[in-house]
């Protein structure tokens, strides 16, 4: 088999009708990397995430993942091959403790609750959570439930997950500390794509940066040459 | 195992023990039959919270399950001369299959549209039935009396053998409803109840488990109509598939507490003397008084506590804990 890489998107279209939120968009991930994905509001970030966790259907364009053609999976067959995700607006289950969010992530992997709940205790232990294990998910403050979402992809043994803006109202201590938890995901062998409004939380730890501005790829590069790109500093200013 | 753990242990033999007593102490018919009703209610109350309380879908529906245990079982005594015990498997079976069908379609709609659904097409069968010849239509299933015993499950001196049967499938209902709340699967249950969108980002089809869920409840829904087919030995669409008992089956576990496993039981308990005491006070079932009774306890559940008895008392015990643990808790250990 030839080296392909982990995620290979090609000339991907999302519509909503008359509006097109992703507009022939092309890049690749692989193994091991963290992208940033930037762009002003609206600019379909999400709708691209939603495109490769299996939510939305693209209007066109390929999606491939390890190799296999992906473009119509469903978000549970996206979660079995691997793509893990977590939400911009937090989607945890409220009424379950901590520990028994994690659970169900992990039960993806195995049936058997005891270890599951084996997992799922690492996995808090990995995040910074394990002394909130037993309260209720609902009593978590924003950034814990954030923090717990990441916990509870990570439970499902993902080799890409999404992360859509898991720094957005963070201090910058915790800023710094969520940039340091993508690093010890990539560690584990985890890629990433993660979402941002946070540039200084991003631009440390990627490897390479997207911009997206309504719709389309405006720009791809090192994080350093992305700052300095015409094209990106328009796009920003020009909001 | 703490202290509040011990005593629910200690309370729940009790009752188990009191339970299985109860007809050699109390041998006054008409207590025998009023324990009788309320352990067949909570029964379909356990059954029903399977799927309407841990998976949360709501169903409207149920004496649609509970008339084909009813019926398959009666035809298949009435015009085969089958047992009632393999009736009763075979009413099941039905009902779970038909649960499958249902479930397909049904369980594409959301919230409010799958409970409209539910209701609907449990109305459409009660017409069908009532219109269906060959299961006597309007008129009803008269059953055997001649195969008197535990083989043919018909009792006709005492109804000490329906209060054991009755205990039997509550203590079924709430074993499967235990192994399931306590596998994967009442996890994922849960998740697709609290959301569904986050649990599919964890892998769970939604429409497996929902099927899963719907295909017990129907199973064990079914059984119970079996039973009360060879208690009263006659059925009619009105008395097993009508939409009030759709009504009371899902009301049994809602006024008890949702997705909690012994707040059914404790649903007809409240449910079925209330609905006892207002009969002697109004004479017998008047058209109307029940709907009237299940419309008052909705309200009442819904301003006062959307978790019904249960989620009272699980309010008070979490405030327990609480309370303990600030005792308890050395300094220095709460960080
Ligand atoms: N389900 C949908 N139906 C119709 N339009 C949608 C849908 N989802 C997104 N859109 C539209 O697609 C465009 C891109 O939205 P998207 O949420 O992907 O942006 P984003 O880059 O994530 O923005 P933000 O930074 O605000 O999160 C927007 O115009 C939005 O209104
Ligand atoms: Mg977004």
């Amino acid at each position: 088999m030839t080296h392909a890489p982990l995620l290979a998107v090609e000339g991907l279209h999302m519509m909503f009708g008359g509006l097109v939120a992703n507009r022939d968009i092309s890049f690749s991930v692989g193994e091991g990397q963290i992208i940033g994905l930037i762009g002003p509001n609206g600019a379909g970030k999400t709708t691209l995430f939603n495109c490769l966790a299996g939510y939305y259907r693209p209007s066109a364009g390929t999606i491939r993942f390890n190799g296999v053609a992906v473009g119509g999976q469903t978000p549970e067959e996206a979660a079995r091959r691997g793509i893990a995700r977590t939400f911009q607006i937090v989607r945890i289950f409220p009424e379950m403790t901590v520990l028994e969010n994690v659970m169900v992530g992990a039960m993806l992997r195995t049936k058997k609750v005891a270890a599951a709940r084996a997992a799922a205790e690492n996995e808090l232990v990995f995040i910074g959570l394990d002394h909130r294990s037993d309260v209720k998910a609902a009593q978590l403050t924003v950034s814990e439930q954030k923090r717990l979402e990441v916990a509870r992809a990570l439970a499902t043994h993902p080799r890409l997950i999404l992360l859509d803006e898991v720094m957005a109202g963070l201090t910058p201590t915790e800023v710094r500390e969520a940039s340091q938890m993508v690093v010890r995901i990539r560690d584990r062998g985890i890629s990433s794509i993660i979402v941002e409004h946070v540039m200084e939380g991003i631009m440390p730890i990627s490897n390479r940066i997207i911009v997206l501005d309504a719709g389309v790829k405006i720009a791809e590069d090192a994080p350093a040459a992305i700052a300095r790109n015409p094209a990106v500093i328009a796009a920003y200013l020009g909001e | 195992m703490d202290r509040l753990t011990l005593v629910k242990r200690i309370l729940g033999l009790a009752v188990l023990i009191v339970a299985l007593g109860f007809p050699l102490i109390v041998t006054q018919p008409t207590m025998v039959n009023f324990a009788i009703l309320i352990l067949m209610a909570a029964q379909l109350g356990v059954a029903w919270n399977i799927l309407g309380g841990y998976a949360g879908q709501v169903s409207l529906g149920h004496a649609v399950f509970y008339g084909i245990g009813a019926y398959t079982s009666s035809v298949l005594a009435a015009k085969f001369g089958l047992s009632p015990w393999l009736g009763m498997l075979a009413g099941g079976a039905i009902a779970s299959g038909f649960a499958l069908l249902i479930g397909w379609p049904c369980f594409r709609l959301k919230g409010h549209y799958f409970a409209m659904a539910t209701l609907a097409i449990a109305a459409i069968v009660e017409v069908l039935v009532t219109n269906w010849d060959y299961v006597e239509g309007a008129i009803g299933i008269y059953l055997p009396m001649t195969n008197s015993g535990w083989a043919g499950m018909v009792f006709t001196r005492s109804k000490t053998p329906y209060f054991y049967i009755a205990l039997g499938l509550l203590l079924l209902s709430l074993l499967v409803s235990r192994i399931l709340q306590k596998s994967y699967i009442g996890y994922y249950f849960r998740a697709i109840k609290e959301d569904p969108d986050a649990a599919r980002s964890l892998g769970i089809n939604l429409a497996r488990y929902k099927l899963v869920a719907i295909a017990a409840s129907a199973f064990l829904t079914a059984m119970g109509g079996t039973l009360y087919a060879q208690k009263e030995l006659f059925i009619d669409p009105g008395s097993v598939l009508a939409g009030s008992l759709s009504i009371k089956i899902a009301l049994i576990a809602i006024l008890g507490g949702v997705g909690t496993l012994f707040g059914p039981v404790v649903g007809a308990l409240v449910l079925i003397a209330i609905e006892e005491f207002t009969r002697q006070i109004f004479g017998s079932t008047g058209m109307g008084t029940d709907m009237i009774i299940y419309g008052g306890i909705i309200v009442i559940i819904a301003m006062f506590s959307p978790g019904g008895i249960a989620g009272l008392l699980g309010e008070w015990e979490r405030a327990w804990r609480a309370r303990r643990k600030l005792v308890y808790t050395p300094p220095g250990d709460g960080i």
